[in-house]
């Protein structure tokens, strides 16, 4: 086989996996939607977070505006900290409040944020004071069972 | 009866002690692939030459089978997801398998047995009619000359072509599950960009098809290199190159897996 030719099919061999590349990055991937490095960080104390995972996302009114990206419990207080990174486009109050909400009835839990009125923004680095934990299920039916048994005393 | 104990014993220990050897061997081989590549970087258009001969030709199997692949994919995700109302999820179905796993080794698998044997029979036959003797006669460094180039263009293209599975994949997804079946097509896209990630999902497939490429290829040249010089030879060279090359793939594969995708997702 010529020369040029072969130059030829292996050129466009290659752009055609770089093309690839390109399109699994920008098309199927999140790469032109949503860049880490126009983020900021925050930080929120969850007194349980449940089944929420890394990577999990951040919602406020139902919009994503970012993701969380380590969960680690803290060693004095014994509770999770979870530290999330939000789009730089979504500025939040400081009484901002964070809770660990799930989508659907048994879907993949995320953190959902509700805005507060107050005047100063939180800044990166921030932590949000009031958190709402996950629900846990054995924890409901154990407060469900208590409030029965004492009614139940209540009667006798 | 001892007697045959003691020959038993010392055939186990044989074929180990062999296949060990055999190992180091391989191991020196890829050492001095990779010392006497310098060269053959400096003529480029070798390499070029064997990208024609396992890329391009590879081509054409890469893109029926991903497109296939694809289809099927969103053909059975569609069946099972509508159970549950959530047909728009296919498109991430179909993404995620094929970028995280069956892109890098199903292309890897079609590489080996496409390219990998080829390789193989070439270097076995170059071996058997002693084309690589004479280039020693003649002062050519049979590694630098033969082996680099072909083992280079192994790695170069291996990526590239895992990555062209994975978009056509998703591509012949696409087609099934949006202009067939009818699933929204914002839905399809946007559920997708929702979930992929870039640096877990595609960056990681992308470092797997590496391994991959330079594992396939390795093993390919070796095999060649090795081979005995008779027509059988040459033949259970390229048979072991395949098995060995399908074994290696998936075992890496789950290596690698449970090292990328620990405590995600």
């Amino acid at each position: 086989m010529q020369r040029s030719t072969m130059d030829l099919w292996v050129g466009l061999f290659v752009i055609a996996g770089i093309g690839a590349l390109l399109i699994l990055a920008l098309k199927v991937g999140n790469l032109g939607t949503y860049s880490e490095a126009q983020s900021y960080t925050l930080i929120g104390n969850f007194e349980n977070v449940g089944g929420l995972k890394i990577r999990a996302p951040v919602k406020s009114a139902g919009v994503v505006v970012g993701r969380v990206m380590d969960i680690q419990l803290s060693t004095k207080t014994f509770d999770a900290i979870v530290t999330m990174k939000i789009d730089n486009r979504y500025q939040f109050p400081k009484d901002t409040f964070a809770s660990i909400l799930t989508s659907g009835l048994l879907g993949a839990q995320y953190v959902g944020l509700a805005a507060g009125g107050d005047e100063g923004m939180l800044k990166s680095g921030d932590k949000i004071m009031k958190t709402n934990s996950a629900l846990v299920l054995e924890d409901m039916i154990g407060q469900f069972l208590f409030d029965k048994a004492s009614e139940d005393d209540g009667e006798f | 009866m001892p007697r045959r104990i003691v020959i038993g014993i010392r055939g186990i220990g044989h074929r180990v002690i062999d296949s060990i050897w055999r190992l180091g061997y391989a191991s020196r081989f890829f050492m001095l692939t990779l010392l006497k590549s310098g060269t053959s970087m400096r003529r480029f258009s070798l390499i070029i030459r064997e990208l024609y001969f396992t890329g391009v030709l590879t081509l054409i199997i890469i893109l029926v089978s991903g497109l296939f692949v694809g289809m099927v994919l969103g053909l059975q995700g569609y069946e099972t997801l509508q159970k549950y109302g959530a047909e728009t999820a296919v498109g991430t179905l179909v993404a995620l398998s094929l970028v995280r796993e069956l892109g890098p080794v199903v292309a890897g698998l079609l590489f080996a047995s496409r390219a990998g044997s080829a390789i193989t029979a070439e270097i076995g036959l170059m071996k058997v009619t002693e084309q690589l003797d004479a280039m020693g006669m003649m002062a050519v460094d049979p590694i630098a000359r033969v082996v680099a180039p072909r083992f280079w263009a192994g790695v170069i293209s291996m990526p590239l072509l895992a990555a062209i599975f994975s978009a056509m994949g998703i591509f012949g997804g696409y087609l099934v599950a949006v202009v067939l079946i009818g699933v929204d097509e914002g839905l399809f896209w946007s559920q997708m960009q929702s979930v992929v990630d870039f640096r877990f999902d595609i960056v990681n497939g992308i470092i797997k098809t590496c391994f991959f490429g330079v594992a396939v290829t390795a093993i390919a040249v070796f095999e060649g290199y090795d081979a005995q010089p008779t027509a059988e030879g040459v033949s259970g060279a390229t048979t072991r190159t395949v098995v060995t090359s399908a074994l290696v793939i998936l075992g890496l594969d789950f290596v690698l897996t449970s090292f990328m995708f620990r405590g995600v997702g």
